[in-house]
This record gives C-alpha cells, structure tokens and sequence, in this order.
C-alpha cells in the first residue's frame, strides 16, 4: 500500500509572530519551525496504517515549501516515514492553496497513492483549502477532520468517524482517499534518536517546477491575500474597586448595563 | 509559562540537524513526561520509573554504544545534549539516565566480555533492565582507594564482602556493578544481580535532595557469584575512574539544563510579579542577579559545548571534564539561589522548579567528585603538584 503524508513548515504554536515591514510576511528571525500540529495526526496515522497492512507498504512524506524545510522533512523521516518528495522552488514563495494543490497532485500523481493523510489546517494562515483542492485535482473522496480512522480488511474502503458540533459522524469512503485528521485521532509518536540516526541514509527527493513540468507557477486561483495585518488591540480594561465586594458587584452590574450595553 | 531556553551567543547554530533534531525530542519530552508530574514525585520521594522504558525506546539510554549492542551509536555531543533537556527536567532523571549509560553500560562496553556486552547491553538501553553502580562506601567517599568492599577468589568464582553506600537506583537494579578489592589490592569490577544470595539494596530515605532519584546502600554478605560475572578487562583503580569522567561529562552538560530552567523562571516571574507599582524585574539589584544568571548560564553552555567537541573528537581529557563539572553546577547552584531570591515567598513552592533544582543541586556539587576534588584534581594539572593528602 503506498501511503502520502502531507507536510507543512509553521511557525512554532509558542513563537511571538510578528509581520514583517512590507505587511507580506512574519519576521523569521528567531522564530522556531516545527511540523504542522495536525500533519502530525497524519504521519502518524499513516505509519500505523503500515505497520497494520505491512509487506511492501510504504509511507512516503510530500512537502512544498522553501529550502529550510529540509528539517521538519528529516523530522519526519525520524518518526519512520520512508522517503520524502521536497517541492523547492523560488517560485513557490508565499503560494496559495491552488497553486501548492496543484504542484501537490503533480507530484503526488508521480509517486502513485492509495491513501493520503494531511493536516485539517495549517495552524499558521488557516485556510483549510488544499486538501480540498487537491482532492478535486486528483479526482478523489475527502474526508476531514477524521478523529477515528480504520481500514476496511479487504483494503477497499476507509470507516473514519468525523468529529462535528455535538459529536460524531461515521462516514466510509472508497480508495483511494484523501483524509483530513483532526486532533484526538492519535498521539503522535516521538523522533526517537534511532529514528535520527536512521533518517540521516533516507531519500529526500528535491524536486522544482520544471522537474514537475510547470513551465512557471500554477495560477492562483480566484482569491489573493493583499496584506498581513498585527492583531488588532484589545480595548481598554477597567477595573472595578470598592471597599465591599458588594458595591463592586453592584457597580459592576451598572457598568455592564449603562456603558458596555450587554446586559 | 512556556519555557524558553537562553542562547545568548547562539550556540544553537553551532549544532548540526541531527543534534538540534534529539535535542528537541527530548525537550519535547520534558515538557510532556517529565515537568507535569514531577513536582508531585519529588515531594513524595518517587522515582518515574513508568518512564525508563520510554527513555529506552527514544534511545536516551547509553546513546553513545555502537548499534550492534542496541544503543544508537551517536556523538557524545548528543549524549551531553539528552543530559541537559533531562536536567532541565530534573536531577533525578539526568542522574538515572547518567548511571545507566555512563555508569553501567559503559563499563560492560569498555571492560566486559563479548558474552557480558551481548547479555546485558541490548536490555540496558531498552530500559528492559536497570542497572546501579557501587563505588564509595560508607567510609570511602572522595577516597575510592581506601575502599574495604573485598573480593575472594573461590574456585572458579568469587566471594564479595562489603558495603556501598549513595547509591543511585540500587533499589530498583536489577544489576549492580560493583567494585571491589581482591586479595592483592586490585580493585576489580563485578556484575551482581539483584537476586543473588548475600545481596540487598536498602533504599536511603530522608533525603532533602534528588528526592525523585533512589538513593541506596548496597550490601554484600559472602555474595558469590560465577568468574563470568567479573569484567575482564578492568585495570585497578583507573576503570572507575574512566566511568566517572564519562558521567561527569554528562553532569556538565545537565547543569546547563537546570541553569536554563531557573534563569527561565526568574526572568518571567520578575517581569510579572508588580511590587512597588513597577516589575521587579526593573528594580536594579533584580537585574544584576539576572546578569549574573545568563552571564553563568553562557559560560556553562560553551563550556559544554566545547567539551562535547573535544569528546566527539577523541581529545577530551579528564582535566577537561573535572573544570566543567566544577564550573558548571557551581554556577548552576548559585543561579539557582539566585532565582529563589528573586521568586520571593513563591520561590520555597514546589509550584514553581526553582526550590526542587536548588535542593538538588546541593548533591550534584557533591557527587561525582565534589567542587573541592575537582579543585584538586584541577591544581595537581596546572602545577604538577598533588594536594591530596596522602601522597
């Protein structure tokens, strides 16, 4: 079974993001990348699944992204992926979910899939876009936002339980398919320092448009993002003090009544 | 509060992928296995023991034995790097991880038999067993040579007498390596296990220090045990020795590690906490204390770096090792005072990491050779004059 793990470089969920001068981009300087959160579900969901299935299965991760994704792309490769495909190209800076869908289905065509997990987002700008996308240019079913996920004994079908408001919706799903995974799929599994050592002899192939046979990026589509803008600043806070807790509960009450309207 | 770790020379980019790659596993796994319910555990004066396997399966066991003996055969760098995140943790992890690997497995890699290397190693790094390792004696602290611990020839095997005492995890080893002194004053290694005749490991309570560590006494009653339980390829006093400067290099490092933590700590705590209407971390007698800190705490992170150089490179010497084990957890204990200081009241609380790294740090300026041995050691480098006492 030849299985797809999407990858995708963020921003580290602790880093201080801030927007660079020209409003297009995050200043990098000091800033930690990781793995995307959710693409995390994926790999890991997608070594299970091998190691479930086993004889020649194989987990191959796919990222499109600039030069320094090579370590979250060895990242992977430590928790055990087999081999990686890098999209690398100067022309792939800033895409949008159309044009990296695009170079993705390329690529991903050419390694050939029967099941492919990503990330239900990327946690840095999401957009939530490319696995659905990608799903359409690869002309497969998608299922997001899987929280359970099971192989069907005869390999044909996936049951995944999705997780929605109030709870959760059992869906299956022909092969080959495209799955979103929510948190709470799994957990996901440690770069063990074997798994390092290992990672250093695995392939990454380095792969620019022209390789793929793009003659220049792939349109993108019918949105752009004009702007990056700083979160906007919280109101002002203001403190309620009186001598009884009484009175301050009162004024309060008034407050919330008179001057913010709410209640 | 997230932690974040101090680079202020930028050390950071002075390691390559697969180093920063382990380094963040295991601060990964601080931050999840360890720091939760560590505080809860040294109170109670508990050891993770859930946890070894776990170290075992992410390779931080003995990462520095070659492949064929079910290590990871990686560069002390790493070694000295999985030390730091664990102190970072606690005293008491670095210290488990420190004998098992330093103290434990390396002298079955380096003195054992082929047999010994291929029976016990592969388990060791799994965590499948645990193993102690028995040195200083109740009157044999900083004076190994004067140890009374005695080996007997008997027959093919041999008959052990004595008593070790500070032990870390000799009540939970499964097997101990144990010095002892044969009838000729040689001091020869064994391989004891817990269920031999003779044998018990009574724990040592009542510490105020390493409480989530085991500390124990190990006592030896006519324990006899086969020939292929000696390791073959000891030379006297010098192969414990040997251990200790593989230990003690990961000591060094693991100090970095507390030192992150408690400047960590202090830094936001006193950028938090509002006296007087301001920070305290604007007061001036604050900031100086934070100076010192990070001024310490780089010192300590070249020194460990450099050191993991020299290793990776086969020119580390013990001098080497003895000044920055010396350096470093001094620098690590101070900075931890200073930090309890600045966390006011707060900082007695096992609430915050502070208080537990300072208690600790008490015993690892103890063990391991103490601040004044290293001195020593250290001296009788620079001026080719011995101060020890009796020589």
């Amino acid at each position: 079974m030849k299985i797809i793990v999407l990858l995708k470089r963020v921003p580290d969920t602790e880093a201080k993001i801030l927007i660079n001068q020209d409003g297009n981009g995050i200043r990098e300087d000091g800033v930690k990348f990781i793995i995307n959160t959710y693409d995390e579900y994926g790999i890991e969901e997608g070594l299970r699944l091998k190691e479930k299935v086993g004889g020649d299965s194989k987990v191959t991760a796919v990222c499109a992204g600039p030069e320094e994704s090579t370590e979250v792309i060895r990242t992977a490769l430590a928790m055990g992926v087999d081999d990686a495909v890098h999209i690398c190209d100067p022309a792939l800076a800033k895409p949008s979910p159309f044009t990296i869908a695009e170079v993705l289905a390329k690529a991903i065509s050419e390694e050939g899939f029967d099941i492919i997990f990503c990330g239900k987002q990327g946690i840095d700008d999401d957009m939530a876009q490319t696995q659905s996308i990608l799903a359409e240019k690869l002309d497969i079913p998608q299922v997001n936002n899987a929280t359970v996920f099971e192989l069907a004994d005869d390999l044909s079908k996936a049951v995944l339980n999705r997780r929605i408001e109030g709870g959760d919706e059992k869906v299956e799903a022909s092969l080959p398919v495209i799955i979103s995974c929510e948190k709470g799929l799994n957990d996901p599994r440690y770069a063990s320092l074997p798994g390092i050592m290992k990672a250093k002899k695995k392939e990454i192939r380095v792969k620019n448009l022209a390789d793929l046979g793009f003659n220049e990026a792939p349109s993108s589509g019918r949105s752009r993002v004009l702007k990056w803008l700083p979160m906007p600043k919280g109101g002002e806070c203001k403190m309620v003090e009186a001598e009884e807790t009484v009175d301050a509960v009162k004024e309060l009450a008034r407050l919330l009544r008179e001057e913010a309207k709410v209640v | 509060m997230k932690f974040e770790a101090l680079d202020f020379f930028e050390i950071e980019k002075s390691f390559n992928e697969e180093e920063v790659l382990i380094r963040d596993t295991a601060r990964k796994f601080v931050d999840r296995e360890i720091i939760p319910g560590i505080a809860e555990q040294w109170e109670a004066g508990e050891f993770p023991l859930d946890l070894v396997q776990k170290m075992g399966e992410l390779g931080f066991l003995g990462p520095f034995i070659p492949a064929e003996y079910g290590g990871a055969g990686c560069s002390y760098t790493i070694y000295g790097l999985i030390c730091q995140e664990m102190e970072r943790g606690d005293s008491g992890v670095r210290s488990f991880c420190s004998v098992q690997g330093s103290l434990v497995m390396y002298p079955i890699w380096k003195f054992g038999s082929e047999e010994q290397k291929k029976k016990y190693l592969p388990e060791l790094a799994a965590g499948k067993i645990i193993g102690c390792f028995g040195l200083t004696e109740p009157d044999a602290g900083s004076d190994p040579r004067s140890m009374t611990t005695s080996a007997r020839k008997d027959g093919d095997g041999w008959v052990l007498n004595g008593a070790k005492m500070w032990i870390t995890n000799g009540s939970i080893a499964d097997i101990a390596v144990v010095w002892a002194k044969d009838e000729e004053g040689i001091i020869r290694g064994f391989i004891v296990h817990r269920d031999d005749e003779g044998f018990s490991a009574p724990e040592q309570k009542h510490k105020v220090s390493l409480r989530s560590s085991v500390t124990s006494e190990l006592v030896l009653e006519d324990v006899r045990i086969s020939a292929d339980r000696e390791l073959p390829g000891t030379e006297d006093l010098k192969s414990p020795l040997m251990c200790l400067t593989s230990a003690r290099y990961g000591i060094a490092w693991g100090a970095v590690g507390v030192l992150q933590s408690v400047f960590d700590e202090a830094l936001q705590y006193s950028r938090e906490r509002i006296q007087f209407g301001r920070p305290t971390a604007s007061f001036q007698i604050t900031q100086a204390k934070l100076v010192e800190m990070a001024t310490d705490l780089t010192n300590a992170q070249m020194m460990a770096y450099r050191l993991g150089r020299l290793a990776d490179s086969g020119a580390m010497k013990y001098y080497h090792v003895s000044m920055a084990k010396r350096h470093n957890v001094n620098v690590a204990l101070e900075a931890a005072r200073k930090a309890r200081g600045i966390l006011g009241a707060n900082g007695i609380t096992l609430e915050y990491q502070t208080i537990r790294h300072m208690c600790n740090m008490e015993s690892v300026h103890t063990y391991e050779g103490t601040f004044e041995i290293h001195t020593l050691i250290l001296g009788e480098y620079l001026t080719g004059l011995s101060a020890f006492g009796n020589e």
